[in-house]
């Protein structure tokens, strides 16, 4: 029977089935970070077993880390002791951690592509919803809870129903200054963001095919914020290049196995989808959300929604999105005054994210009200982002370039936006308070964010492109 | 029950990203809807129906995509600690609903019908009563003669009335993990 990659890479990875239950799913990555696996370790402790294959897991201090002064211990205190009691269960355990001051540390979801630890054909998962990311290099990768963080850290295996499988086309031409993340957007803005809840998606077409790995991710990144559990990309040439000769990348005859394995991992043709979407690349324009879920979202050259567009029984939730966001039904985004740019999270805060804005502000000055700040993903991303001299194109701009971590994305760490501030941010979510409390949240692209910094307010960044 | 009649109601809101800090899963109650309960103050919101006294019980009645967003236990943990022992809604976020079923917290899908029902019944009488069952699946309000039927996996089911869970269950066959792992195609 024809077979979908997704049912491909999900039937290799069945330890056993019984009917009635779900199947036991086997788990070759499992990544924690210091918020979600604490109650874990407890767990094991409390029923005095192992970590059943601790090579298997691998850590890494992102949610919670300051992004200043990282070679200083952490100031706040409970932010400090749960970094130290990663520590703690990692060396108890036997569990290998890139915490702070480690070359390797950095976000979960960019250090697990960057050192080759995501592999196409794989299963992944994490106790973070974004783990959906790794799924741009053909995996089945999702976030799961801290419950199921002890399961895999027990049996490497989940409980789980096999979820129906969507396929997302996107075909087409993107037009000058459209990025992924305006791919993602403008999908989510269609579909809503319950859309794809109970589905595993496979995103397909040209479009996705041109993408780079980078760009790729971001896509992949935001399957949640769709509802989706996770979204995959069957891996290509483009995706051999970027594994090859990571740091832990097989090499030598395992290499080969593993080429010969990435070949079988594609769709059959006449595979079957329980549900296919498709999209055209030129109708997507660079996108901004103006409310508080990511579905909420607009071109910024149309104006958001007024009442006549949304069904009824939404109206009282979509007028206390506007109010929490001191909008207007109706009106225009373009030229709206911000006061924070934020470039960073699991979503874009790769290599390429950070040589588009260098490239763009190159030569600019942000705007004197502006506060621009880039959090690169990773320890070896901002290494990088040094070595090509991004770092003082960005100062010169007036951008501030910080150490790694998850950042503003979820303001757990000072990087807060104040209340009532209006902050164009590169990350995946616009909930209330999800960058501080009573802070405003613009999702955008880099290149919007960038743009946005330097105009002080939010503009169509085709303007600036001839 | 307590109504809060909204939909796409995050894990952000339900426990907020800074009160994730602690290494326990107790405790996180005193935090639940941390910013829709109080203003950035500490003075109690009243307009909102946990502040409310008229509402009680330890039913949650929410609107539709309840639990989307960020897989933060802590969201299930925070319900159950404040004294939720079930939550009703017409859609739930596949993780949420996992944590939930994990942390026996009972979360119920009711069709739209019965859920805005629901509301407008709260909205008319704040002390109706509802009555959950899991062995019977059912939903009722004896005093209105009104019954719903709702679905959970079977197997969730038994681990929930018989207090066991997954990872009991998987543990039970580690040697056929070890066969899984020598037998594969593709080995990483």
């Amino acid at each position: 029977m024809a077979k979908t990659l997704f049912d491909k890479i999900w039937d290799a990875h069945v330890v056993s089935q019984k009917s009635g239950f779900p199947d036991v799913l086997y788990i070759d990555t499992h990544f924690i970070h210091e918020v979600t696996s604490p109650q874990a370790f407890e767990g094991l402790r409390k029923r005095n077993i192992p970590v059943f294959r601790p090579g298997q897991t691998k850590a890494t201090a992102d949610h919670n880390v300051p992004t200043i002064n990282q070679h200083l211990p952490i100031k706040e205190n409970l932010s400090r002791l749960q970094v130290e009691m990663l520590t703690k269960n990692c060396t108890e355990f036997g569990i290998d951690l890139y915490g702070l001051g480690h070359p390797f540390q950095g976000i979960v979801h960019v250090i697990g592509p960057e050192l080759g630890l995501t592999l196409p054909g794989m299963t992944i998962v994490c106790g973070d919803s974004h783990t959906s990311t790794h799924g741009a290099f053909g995996c089945i990768a999702f976030g799961i809870g801290t419950s199921e963080v002890e399961e895999v850290l027990a049996t490497q295996c989940l409980l789980q129903q096999k979820p129906p499988c969507m396929k997302i086309e996107v075909n087409g031409k993107l037009q000058k200054g459209v990025l992924s993340k305006d791919i993602i957007l403008h999908i989510i803005s269609k579909i809503g963001s319950a859309g794809g809840t109970g589905y595993f998606v496979e995103y397909a077409g040209d479009t996705i095919k041109n993408l780079s790995m980078e760009a790729r991710m971001t896509i992949c990144n935001m399957s949640i914020e769709m509802g989706a559990r996770g979204g995959l990309i069957a891996p290509d040439e483009t995706t051999i290049t970027y594994i090859k000769d990571r740091e832990f990348t097989p090499t030598g005859n395992k290499w080969t196995q593993l080429l010969d394995h990435i070949n079988s991992l594609q769709s059959d043709n006449d595979a079957h989808y329980d549900k296919v979407l498709q999209f055209n690349a030129e109708d997507i324009a660079p996108m901004i959300t103006y409310g508080t879920n990511p579905g909420m979202g607009t071109a910024i050259s149309e104006s958001i929604p007024d009442f006549s567009g949304i069904p009824e029984k939404e109206h009282y939730s979509f007028q206390k999105s506007l109010n929490y966001m001191g909008l207007e039904a109706g009106k225009s985004l373009s030229g709206k005054s911000i006061d924070y740019v934020f470039i960073g999270s699991c979503t874009n805060s790769r290599i390429e994210d950070l040589r588009l804005v260098a490239e763009f502000v190159k030569g600019k000055t942000k705007s004197e009200h502006v506060t621009a700040w880039i959090v690169p993903g990773s320890k070896q991303v901002m290494e990088q982002a040094i070595a090509e001299g991004l770092d003082s194109i960005l100062a010169s701009a007036g951008f501030e370039l910080r150490e790694p971590g998850c950042s503003a994305c979820l303001a757990m760490n000072e990087d807060k936006i104040p209340p009532g501030k209006y902050c164009v941010s590169t990350s995946n979510r616009n909930f209330e308070g999800r960058q501080g409390p009573n802070s405003r949240t613009f999702l955008a692209s880099p290149l919007t964010a960038a743009a946005a910094a330097i105009s002080g307010k939010i503009v169509d960044v085709r303007e600036f492109i001839d | 029950m307590v109504p809060i009649n909204m939909e796409n109601i995050d894990t952000d809101q339900i426990i907020p990203a800074r009160f994730l800090k602690s290494t326990i899963r107790e405790g996180f109650g005193e935090n639940l809807f941390r910013d829709w309960r109080f203003t950035e103050t500490g003075e109690m919101r009243e307009e909102f129906p946990l502040n409310n006294p008229l509402y009680k019980g330890k039913i949650l009645v929410a609107g539709k995509n309840f639990g989307c967003g960020s897989s933060r236990e802590h969201a299930a943990w925070a319900l159950a600690d404040y004294g939720f022992e079930v939550v009703i809604s017409s859609f739930f976020a596949d993780i949420f609903k996992g944590n939930a079923l994990n942390n026996g917290l009972l979360p119920i899908q009711v069709s739209e019908d019965f859920l805005q029902t629901l509301f407008s019944l709260i909205d008319q009488n704040p002390e109706t009563l509802l009555e959950a069952d899991l062995e019977t699946q059912t939903v009722k309000i004896e005093k209105l003669g009104l019954t719903e039927k709702f679905e959970i996996d079977p197997y969730k089911k038994t681990c929930l009335l018989n207090g066991y869970d997954d990872i009991d269950f998987i543990l039970a066959q580690t040697s056929q993990i070890a066969t899984y792992e020598s037998g594969r195609n593709y080995s990483y």
